[in-house]
């Protein structure tokens, strides 16, 4: 029983983490580049909601406040690849992981300097809430991520295989020039993709304000997510998921039967050993750079 | 004995076959060409010379020794050299920079008197400034020795590639692709640097090459592929009027 | 502009273009020395902490600048070698050789780590190095016993010949030991950038398929650069060890990483400049915000406020500024206004214009 309520804790967790990999990954596969500041995006997707509706701030409904605050934040990833990321194109993808970094850094500050470094819980409908079921007691919340992270990947995945602007999204993933030669407008694709990564981003901040409490250094859950999203493979989308799940349901174990001081080391081992003996990922092939 | 030989060399990607039981030998003293449509496994033979790929079956033997013993960075210790299709520079160095780095296989320093700069390491340095001098010279590089790559026209980098191999001072010289994207002059000045290669260095040359104005114009002899297999060796003539390689490249007369 | 003609190889070879340059360097250099005369003991202080900084960027251009493998872990490696040193001395080996050993250490240690990743690029190796400083974080804590765990470590100061040195008792010596560490670590950085490994390296840097056509071994050259990497960064971090007296396992925390990186892109990658720029840029910010916000403050009447977060923030939006605008740094900067200076008035604006391609793919395909 206790094992079964630790998977569920974790699996919600790894939700939060697979969703931000998510937004690693669709990037990646678009454009090439290196978010790094996907966990900050999702810090503030969590404090624009939080903005939104909590009493002390504006106070709007809940259920109103969702969609405005994902807007903003797709408009949010949109405006980023406009006015910043369109600049680097041509740079090496290092310069592009640096700036990101950096970026990081700012919305870090810019939050902190808008909403404090208290940290901050989203007040939400489902807040304390229990499911009980058999013996197990669930948090209401745990088993909503676990449901929003199912719906927003099952979606996803319909967008990207059966509309024509997902498939074109792929199109210009797999090969920029062959896709701006077959009229896709390559550019306008990319700010689009940039712009579902910061409402994915949006929905992971939602998800997690809603389970626990937001300061402006959460943002740096990004580096899990991103060992995340490189344990699941960075060139797949179900990768990335599974790497977020799989990171997340180590933790309570590794904190469960582990020794203190050593438990907190399982992902970034795991990370490592990934590195090491498949550096592409689980879930991904090898190939070889031609000349 | 040839310089380069290969046998029944074959190399799979998945289930495509790139190469299928290619043999063939390069005399030393001799400008060796391949031709073949795109696709026909042309570049693929190099990068198996170069140790890029290791073929599936057969031998590479160069000079009598096994070239399939050692690592892809031995092979230039061998004497062999190369240029890329799609030039691989080291960009954001100079041109001396460039042709310093083709003296490698010659270092003899190690990385302690490096860090010193001992006066041993000066004096290899001396050496290769010399030899590297020479390549510039013979090829008219004088005007871009100190200038950045990643600012040179196209021609001028297709020409720092071939210098950079030649300062390896190889016995073999594969060049893929010497004369793509070149203007007609330039195409004309490296025919006349090839054949020099060949008469005043030495060099045996093995080239890839689509121009067959330049193919006809020094090679001793030609190899038509098409498919990762042989389709013809003989005399440039002999080989531009082979019915297999005609139907290859124009398709089957109906 | 000073056109200089070359009539020998050796002023190829030599590490300076000319006698007017060699001067230039000289005077700055006894300029330098003579720092504890004409700065105060606070402004020492800062400057041998911008030395420091520089020291372990310079560790970090030769792996990223001049290697081009990106490495968001090397405060682990200053972590390494400040503990190696303190440990070495508190076993009683005196300083003058502890303080090599610890450096010496650190960089086999990081060879060691080199060998697992040698088969990563990019955001990989970015990653992996990522997690190694994080890692490095709960290694110290977990090796309670040698490293002292949460409670860290102290330490006064080092004897040499007898003659004890300290980061508070004695400033302006300290400062000439880092100084004179300064001088070494660049001096054979200029060294290795003449001979042929400087030359190797930056060959895996710009193309590894034709450095490898070439004979240069890649898994070897990356496996040194590594290790002279590590070796200097292990240096940096016995110095940081001295100048801060006392540390544990968050003083070299992942932040440290991340910040190193960032100062020697702001300083420009692929140059022993660049390192130097950086640390200024580094060592400096946090007084020029201080100055700033006092006179911010004075001129609308209000109390200085303290901005958790903004030394940061202001870095990050720095980088950016460089990393859109001037790509190769201040070092790069430098480059055009002095070639602009010595042209006068006959520079152009597309002097300095590199070709961008269409899509330079990293990803393997």
């Amino acid at each position: 029983m206790d094992n079964i309520q630790l998977l569920i804790s974790g699996l919600a967790n790894g939700c939060v983490y697979g969703l931000i990999a998510l937004g690693f990954v669709l990037i990646y596969k678009a454009t090439e580049a290196v978010n790094f500041a996907q966990g900050d995006f999702m810090m503030l997707g969590a404090f624009v909601t939080i903005g939104l509706t909590n009493t002390e701030y504006m106070g709007l409904p809940f259920w109103m406040a969702l969609p405005i605050s994902l807007g903003v934040m797709a408009a949010l990833g949109y405006l980023l690849d406009r006015l910043v990321i369109r600049r680097m194109f041509g740079e090496s993808q290092t310069a592009v992981v640096i700036l990101t970094i950096a970026l990081g850094f700012v919305i870090r500050f810019v939050a902190g300097l808008i909403w404090g470094h208290e940290p901050q819980t989203l007040q939400n409908p489902l807040a304390g809430k229990e499911v009980r079921f058999g013996g197990l007691v669930l948090g209401m919340e745990d088993v909503a991520v676990i449901i929003v992270t199912i719906l927003l990947t099952w979606s996803l995945y319909v967008f990207f295989s059966k509309t024509k602007l997902g498939l074109a999204m792929q199109g210009a993933s797999q090969n920029q020039l062959a896709a701006y030669y077959m009229g896709i407008p390559v550019k306008r694709v990319q700010g689009l993709i940039w712009a579902l990564a910061g409402a994915v981003a949006g929905v992971a901040g939602i998800l997690f304000a809603a389970k626990g409490s937001v300061d402006p250094n959460t943002g740096l859950l990004g580096i899990k997510a991103f060992a995340a999203a490189v344990i699941g493979g960075f060139g797949s989308l179900p990768g990335a998921l599974a790497g977020g799940l799989i990171v997340g349901v180590i933790e309570p174990f590794a904190s469960r039967y582990i020794a203190a001081g050593y438990s907190q080391i399982a992902p970034y081992a795991l990370l490592l050993a990934v590195l090491i003996f498949r550096p592409h990922g689980l879930f991904s092939q090898v190939r070889v750079k031609k000349v | 004995m040839s310089l380069l030989e290969l046998e029944n060399v074959t190399l799979k990607f998945g289930g495509l076959t790139a190469v299928d039981r290619l043999s063939f030998s390069v005399e030393e003293g001799e400008v060796f060409a391949i031709v073949g449509p795109n696709g026909a496994g042309k570049s693929t033979v190099f990068n198996l010379i170069s140790r890029f790929y290791d073929p599936f079956e057969g031998t590479i033997r160069f000079d009598g020794q096994d070239l399939l013993a050692v690592k892809p960075s031995g092979v230039a210790a061998y004497g062999v050299a190369r240029t890329f299709q799609n030039i691989e520079l080291f960009e954001h160095a100079t041109v001396l920079q460039n042709l310093l780095v083709g003296r490698h296989r010659h270092h003899k320093s190690n990385v302690i008197s490096e860090l010193f700069f001992t006066p041993s390491v000066k004096r290899q340095e001396l050496e290769n400034r010399e030899k590297v001098e020479e390549v510039i010279d013979f090829l008219d590089l004088q005007a871009y020795r100190d200038k950045m790559i990643a600012g040179l026209p196209y021609g001028v980098r297709k020409v720092v590639e071939v210098a950079r191999a030649l300062a390896t001072d190889p016995k073999l010289l594969l060049l893929d692709e010497p004369a793509s994207g070149l203007s007609v002059e330039e195409t004309t000045d490296m025919r006349w640097w090839i054949d020099d290669i060949r008469r005043q260095m030495g060099i045996t040359v093995l080239m890839v090459e689509h121009d067959m104005g330049l193919v006809s114009g020094v090679s001793d002899r030609v190899l038509a592929m098409a498919d990762g297999a042989k389709l013809a060796l003989g005399t440039p003539a002999e080989v531009q009027s082979h019915p297999a390689v005609i139907e290859a490249y124009l398709g089957k007369a109906s | 502009m000073r056109i200089v003609f070359k009539t020998d190889y050796m002023q190829d070879i030599r590490p300076w273009k000319d006698g007017y340059q060699l001067s230039l360097y000289l005077i700055l250099l006894a300029v330098v020395i003579a720092a504890p005369w004409w700065l105060n003991d606070f402004y020492l202080g800062e400057l041998t902490n911008v030395l420091i900084w520089a020291i372990a960027g310079l560790g970090l251009m030769v792996l990223t600048g001049h290697t081009g493998q990106a490495s968001l872990g090397h405060a682990a490696f200053l972590a390494i070698g400040c503990y190696a040193n303190v440990i070495l001395i508190e076993a009683g080996i005196p300083f003058l050789i502890a303080f090599p050993l610890a450096g010496i250490l650190t960089g086999v240690i990081g060879a060691t780590i080199a060998v697992p990743a040698l088969r990563l690029h990019g955001i990989y190796l970015a990653i992996f190095t990522l997690a190694l400083s994080i890692l490095m974080d709960d290694i110290i804590v977990l090796a309670d016993p040698i490293t002292g765990g949460v409670g860290g470590k102290y330490i006064g100061g080092v004897e040499i010949f007898g003659h004890m040195i300290e980061r508070w008792g004695t400033p302006g010596q300290f400062f000439w030991l880092v100084l004179t560490v300064t001088v070494i670590v660049t001096l054979g950085y200029i060294n290795l950038l003449r001979a042929p490994l400087g030359r190797s390296f930056i060959a895996v840097r710009d193309s590894e398929v034709s450095a490898q056509a070439m004979g240069v071994d890649i898994a070897r050259t990356k496996t040194i650069s590594f290790g002279l990497s590590c070796t200097v960064t292990g240096w940096a971090g016995a110095l940081m060890g001295l100048y801060a007296g006392a540390f544990n396992n968050e003083t070299f925390s992942v932040v440290i990483s991340i910040q190193l990186l960032m100062m020697i892109v702001i300083g420009g990658l692929g140059s022993i400049h660049g390192a130097f720029f950086g640390a200024i840029v580094i060592g400096f910010l946090p007084q020029f915000l201080s100055i700033a916000k006092e006179y911010v403050g004075a001129l609308f009447g209000g109390d200085t406020v303290a901005i958790p977060g903004l030394e940061f923030g202001v870095f990050g939006m720095i980088l950016i500024a460089f990393i859109l605008f001037e790509p190769m740094g201040i070092y790069g900067r430098w480059l055009k206004i002095r070639t602009w200076i010595e042209l006068f008035p006959f520079y152009r604006k597309d002097m300095f214009k590199r070709q961008k391609s269409y899509l330079k793919t990293e990803r393997l395909r």
